[in-house]
């Protein structure tokens, strides 16, 4: 099974995410997806968090997930605010959406790091809502890179359920062209890129 | 070609409730119940559920618009969560002694006070008493597939049944659902044929005082006081766990998926640690026996499907060789335990089980209840017994005052 | 399940005497006086404020008013609420004709 877990602030769409990503694994033949947002009030704005999970297997825990083995930071400030790290697990990716290259932002520990620059992606092909850039579907498509887990048709496929054809558009071309500028660093860079499945 | 969508726990109620065709929806909106309440007004406006949507000030008012509803002749829906639960709970008592077949969904909410939104069972074990069936749902799969069989059963033994599943942690929840196809549901759900219809062409009085004492009506047929009145209750019942056995069965028959009737039973075979629970804390519970197996700990779970009327006999056949029994409960009958514990041990009393039961206090107001903890109390427990302690233990998890 | 029962919610058919003959519980009888009654001195539809406020039922709407006192259980409310006052409570057994 493999956990993700989405950081972000209310009204960035990690509730959104997880769910196309539930979509995408499902299409990619996993029987077992689970997403969910973080239970409780949704407030605009603060630190927020949603999960997805991937099994093989038909999914019998709904508990919230302690240790990550995907987690997907919408907004990099919330590297210093919230202990992200602390939920992942130790050889863990995490995906941040930042104009830095990885070992540029300063996350210290086994992980794998991977770094997009959604924001920037979401302003080129005009996806903002009130000025502010969507940055959820660009980091599908991080993800679909860093991890391998789904095909990024898969991601499009996903997230065509969840939204109409017209806005479809615009942000299968953000998913894109995040595949293809997300830089990842393994944690070992002698490992390669094919410790993950 | 199976329609599978990846939806929440209120989607697939929702889902669950246009497949039965109610007459009547009458809901107020409540969290976490509030998105079924929501999604059910939409189809009714957008005409996809033929029903009439009736917008009450209150949860004591919206099921007393099914109660009406429903005596008049239609089949009729309602949802709510905590103490929207508790303020019907007048009327509970009214819909089950009027032997309305009402389907109802508990979205499970801790009850105020102190307010919580979140989850445990404290709301629907509270109205245990009230004459109404009540089904714990582990998965989202199973609460569309429990709506479909709930109609039948409520519609055959006359009794309202509650539907119970947990807040957020399945209603909110999104995970992939099989939906059943509308001929098959139509086909497993004949239409409703209520017992009495009250009419303008044919005048009757409806719950009028009943005396201590039977009485001849004034056409001179003796009738059946409150007492018989509440007997018939009982034994309605009673009989219905055939009846929600039978429905089980043909329901898999129909749709290829098996619930379990009464209970469900994960690699119980040769348990000697069984763990039991209600909703999706079992589903949960089966993470940990997994857990347990592969250290060497035999242990296998019970899930309680069906709490009222309780499955008597078929606990006794599940957990008969068990030699230690952990029972995790998000409600408790305070003064005392966990409701379901001090069932089980009433059910096993004069049994040849002798099994020590430890009850655990889990999940109140939301709080996470994970695998691995789990699986520390049924080590517990096991080590316990292990150690020749035999007594029942009552315990609550993550709990850190006292 | 067996023979289904029918009877299973406390159900019965409006009928007058539902509680029994309710008219041996009366202590005072309403008597009528037909000189001061409304719509028996007028002879049309008028007034029964008798029958609007009577709890039974039993009063008729009808010139003459007329009650029935197999069911009237003396409670007097016809006999306070009669404008004319046409209505008396009298001691069952005396006779005030």
């Amino acid at each position: 099974m493999q956990e993700v877990l989405w950081h972000g602030r209310g009204g960035q769409g990690v509730v959104l995410a997880a769910q196309i990503l539930g979509e995408a694994a499902y299409i990619q033949g996993f029987k077992g997806i689970t997403s969910a947002p973080t239970f409780g009030p949704e407030r605009r704005g603060a630190p927020v968090a949603a999960s997805t999970r991937i099994s093989d297997e038909p999914i019998r825990t709904f508990s919230q997930i302690e240790a990550a083995d995907v987690a997907v930071v919408l907004d990099a400030t919330l590297l210093t605010m919230i202990d992200i790290l602390g939920r992942l697990k130790e050889r863990g990716m995490i995906i941040v959406n930042t104009p830095l290259a990885p070992d540029q932002i300063g996350i210290e520990g086994c992980f794998d790091v991977a770094s997009v620059d959604a924001s920037g992606i979401a302003r080129e092909q005009r996806l903002t809502v009130g000025g502010f850039p969507i940055v959820n579907t660009p980091l599908l498509g991080a993800f679909a890179k860093a991890t391998g887990l789904v095909s990024i048709t898969n991601i499009e496929r996903g997230l065509k359920k969840k939204m109409p054809a017209d806005r479809a558009i615009a942000n299968c071309a953000a998913i894109r062209t995040a595949f293809e500028n997300t830089i990842v660093k393994r944690h070992d860079s002698k490992t390669g890129t094919s410790d993950k499945k | 070609m199976s329609d599978v969508r990846i939806i929440t726990g209120n989607e697939a109620a929702s889902l669950g409730v246009k497949l039965c065709e109610p007459k009547v929806v009458a809901a107020y909106p409540i969290t976490p119940q509030s998105a079924l309440a929501e999604t059910l007004s939409r189809y009714v406006e957008g005409g996809e559920l033929k029903a009439e949507y009736v917008r009450v000030e209150g949860e004591h008012s919206a099921l007393t618009v099914c109660i009406s509803a429903s005596t008049v002749g239609a089949r009729v829906f309602t949802a709510t969560s905590s103490n929207g639960l508790l303020y019907m709970h007048e009327q509970l008592h009214w819909a089950a002694g009027s032997r309305l077949p009402i389907v109802m969904c508990c979205v499970n909410r801790g009850v105020g006070a102190p307010w919580s939104i979140f989850n445990d069972q404290q709301d629907s074990i509270s109205q245990r008493d009230t004459g109404w069936i009540q089904m714990y749902c582990r998965d989202n799969q199973e609460i569309i597939d429990s709506m479909i069989q709930a109609y039948r059963i409520a519609e055959e033994v006359y009794v309202p049944v509650m539907i119970c599943y947990d807040g957020f942690v399945l209603s909110h929840t999104m995970m992939p659902v099989t939906i059943p196809d509308i001929e098959s549901v139509r086909k497993f759900l004949p239409p409703y044929k209520p017992h009495t219809i009250l009419s303008p062409e044919d005048p009757r009085t409806i719950n009028s005082v009943l005396l201590p004492v039977r009485r001849a009506n004034p056409e001179g047929v003796l009738c059946d006081g409150y007492m018989e009145m509440r007997y018939k209750l009982q034994a309605a019942l009673d009989q219905s766990r055939d009846v929600i056995r039978k429905a089980n069965e043909l329901f898999a028959h129909t749709f290829g998926r098996n619930h379990g009737g009464m209970l469900w039973e994960y690699m119980t075979d040769d348990a000697d640690l069984i763990l039991t629970g209600m909703g999706s804390i079992a589903a949960e519970a089966t993470v940990a026996a997994d857990i347990l197996r592969a250290e060497g700990v035999k242990a296998g779970v019970v899930g309680i499907r069906v709490f009222r009327p309780f499955p008597k006999d078929d606990v006794i056949t599940a957990f008969g060789h068990a030699k230690a029994i952990v029972v995790f409960e998000k409600g408790i009958s305070y003064g005392y335990e966990g409701a379901l514990c001090s069932d089980l041990k009433a059910a096993f009393f004069g049994t040849d089980s002798k099994a020590p039961i430890h009850n655990y206090i889990a999940g109140l107001g939301g709080r996470d209840v994970k695998p691995r903890e789990l699986v520390e109390a049924g080590k517990t427990t096991l080590a316990a017994v292990e150690a020749g302690r035999m007594n029942h233990e009552i315990k609550w998890l993550n709990c850190y005052t006292g | 399940m067996g023979k289904k029962d029918t009877n299973i919610s406390a159900l019965c058919t409006p009928a007058p005497g539902e509680a029994g003959r309710t008219g041996d519980w009366r202590d005072m009888r309403p008597v009528i006086d037909e000189t001061k009654c409304i719509p028996t001195t007028k002879g049309k539809a008028a007034c029964f404020l008798c029958w609007l406020y009577c709890p039974e039922g039993v009063v008729k709407m009808s010139i003459p008013v007329e009650i029935d006192l197999e069911y009237c259980k003396g409670c007097g409310i016809c006999a306070e609420e009669c404008p004319p006052n046409a209505i008396q409570m009298v001691r069952e057994g005396e006779i005030n004709e």
